[in-house]
């Protein structure tokens, strides 16, 4: 196994100015954690942008200080991995109405000294992808060899790729869509009805009191049934019992049961309430087409690459949405790979299927590298 | 997609169709395998190469190249591509295996100014045998396959082709009969294990 990325810490942007959002409303103050592994080059020309999913924080790769643990996604990031850190400067920020770090609703707001609650505006993709694109410019970072990431990431990936074309060099969404679906709307509604009926909840003013943990929990176990697939849960737990016998009463009794009530216990020790509500709005609000088609989308990208890479057992963002979007890059003459990874993990699998989204994108970085130094001659 | 494995014959096809193929033009190989034409191709001809491949293994070897490749079937991989935009579509050995080789032909005039068509002579003079004086369906160097595990879903002439173009009134512009070794001239429709077509809209 290769090495990790060593002892990491989170550190800080502040934003001094007023940042408007999508909406048009106005955030002062805004913070975004964020965190690096390797070193930007003399050339500048090795930046990787990783975007996390909707559970996911600025702490991709690497240990902190004291902590077992390592990041996210750090069988993916490090010396000698995919986004190989002796290679490549890599950074992750916590998303814009996250509750790691970066400014959320659960962040202080300075008029009243109270946190956001409700009163924090409700966010997009897009503005996530600008309040990076302020952190990027900050770091002094003039052109990203890739934006990477899975699921919400992706998104933020597409995002990237259209807001900012001449930034981007290459682009890797990962089981994730172009736009919210019925269906994938309906979920996260559903998570978001859980939370909002937990009568502490008290309309997202509940900072100082009991959380409404036990509807959170249920929006994460939701979650993660989505997350999977019937063949991994039919694998993973099938019919078994926490117990020899059937107790012919409502206690935890099927190992699936257990399983999905720890999921949901242990997010709600690491995650807000509120911040889940912004995020998967943002998500639902997610439709990069914008009235138009996806082929006019993508009509002002001409050099980004793409890698767009899907997992067959992915039900909750199938891979006919990720064909979707390498049929607008193929429309539009821009150079796209795809590949639909065969795995029974269902969407988890980004998080899971290493080494073949190792070989795909380690030799889609030197390429588009290569590329890179090629037309610099 | 699957290819004939017989190495000695697929270098020469790989030559023959890299003679074809103008430096730095723009490429997309239908059914491209593990990208080894596209790479020879890449490196002798500097072409732009892209490749269409169902074969979930295969797209590894290919993006380890280097190449760029969408993993699905050519019949539906076809339709995504703008007018004209590449400057060759080539069907290596490939297609005889899709659904509908008039329509996926047809595609590939509008995707691309000229089509290269490579594929295995049903009418060889072995095949011949094998079918009229043995009784057997035929399996040569170039239809290497068994009738109950084959790739092949159409079975077809270099004198089959000619009258497909010409009744498509699609226009031939070169022609190359091959045996394993070498290219033949004389009644090629009796002695080419393999053709190569280069063809365009008339």
């Amino acid at each position: 196994m290769a090495e990790s990325a060593g002892t990491v810490e989170t550190k800080y942007y502040f934003f001094d100015g007023s940042f408007r959002l999508e909406s048009d409303a106005l955030l002062e103050n805004m913070v975004i954690a964020y965190e690096t592994y390797g070193n930007l080059n003399s050339e500048d020309d090795n930046a990787v942008l990783i975007c996390h999913a909707l559970s996911g924080d600025a702490h991709a790769a690497g240990y902190h200080p004291g902590e077992q643990k390592p990041g996210w996604w750090d069988d993916m990031i490090g010396p000698g991995k995919a986004f190989d850190t002796e290679k490549y400067f890599v950074i992750c920020s916590n998303i814009l109405g996250g509750c790691k770090g970066s400014t959320g609703p659960a962040s202080i707001y300075k008029e009243t000294g109270e946190p956001y609650g409700l009163t924090f505006p409700v966010i997009t993709i897009s503005d996530m992808v600008n309040a990076q694109k302020l952190l990027i410019d900050y770091l002094g970072i003039k052109k990203i060899l890739t934006v990477a990431g899975g699921s919400m990431g992706g998104m933020q990936g597409l995002q990237w790729s259209i807001s900012y074309p001449e930034m981007v060099q290459s682009c890797i969404p990962i089981a994730t869509t172009y736009k919210h679906s019925a269906q994938q709307i309906a979920f996260d509604e559903v998570g978001r009805q859980a939370i909002m009926s937990d009568p502490r909840w008290e309309n997202g003013d509940y900072y100082g009191k009991e959380h409404p943990f036990g509807g959170l929990s249920v929006a994460r176990m939701i979650g993660h049934i989505t997350y999977m697939s019937d063949t991994s849960m039919e694998q993973k737990f099938g019919r078994a019992l926490k117990k020899k016998e059937y107790g012919y009463d409502f206690t935890q009794e099927f190992e699936v049961e257990g399983y999905l009530r720890h999921r949901g216990n242990n997010f709600i020790q690491r995650f807000d309430a509120n911040s889940y509500l912004y995020i998967t709005k943002a998500m639902d609000y997610f439709d990069i087409q914008k009235n138009h088609s996806l082929f006019r989308a993508f009509q002002y990208i001409k050099k980004t690459k793409f890698l767009v890479i899907a997992f067959s057992s992915d039900w909750l963002y199938p891979s006919y949405q990720s064909r979707e979007i390498v049929k607008a890059c193929k429309m539009n003459g821009i150079d796209v790979t795809y590949c639909e990874i065969s795995s029974d993990y269902g969407h988890d699998a980004f998080l899971i299927e290493f080494p073949e989204e190792t070989k795909l994108i380690t030799h889609f970085l030197e390429k588009v590298k290569n590329d890179l130094v090629y037309a610099k001659k | 997609m699957r290819k004939n494995d017989n190495n000695i014959h697929l270098k020469l096809d790989h030559r023959i169709i890299a003679s074809i193929i103008t430096p730095e033009s723009r490429v997309l190989d239908l059914g491209c395998g593990e990208g080894q034409l596209l790479e020879y191709l890449v490196k002798t001809r500097g072409i732009e190469g892209y490749g269409i491949e169902i074969n979930e293994s295969a797209i590894y070897k290919c993006v380890e190249k280097g190449l760029s490749v969408s993993h699905e079937d050519i019949d539906s991989g076809l339709k995504d591509y703008p007018d004209h935009f590449f400057d060759y579509v080539i069907f290596n050995q490939t297609m005889q295996q899709v659904h509908n080789p008039k329509k996926a032909i047809h595609r590939a005039l509008r995707i691309g100014k000229q089509i290269i068509v490579g594929f295995p002579n049903f009418c060889h003079i072995f095949a011949r045998y094998q079918l009229t004086i043995r009784g057997n369906v035929p399996i040569t160097h170039s239809l290497p396959y068994t009738w109950y595990d084959t790739p092949n879903m159409h079975f077809l002439s270099i004198k089959d082709f000619q009258s497909f173009c010409h009744h498509e009134k699609i226009r031939i512009k070169k022609i190359t009969c091959l045996t394993q070794k070498r290219t033949v001239k004389i009644l090629p429709n009796l002695f080419a294990y393999n053709a190569i077509f280069l063809i365009e809209k008339s």
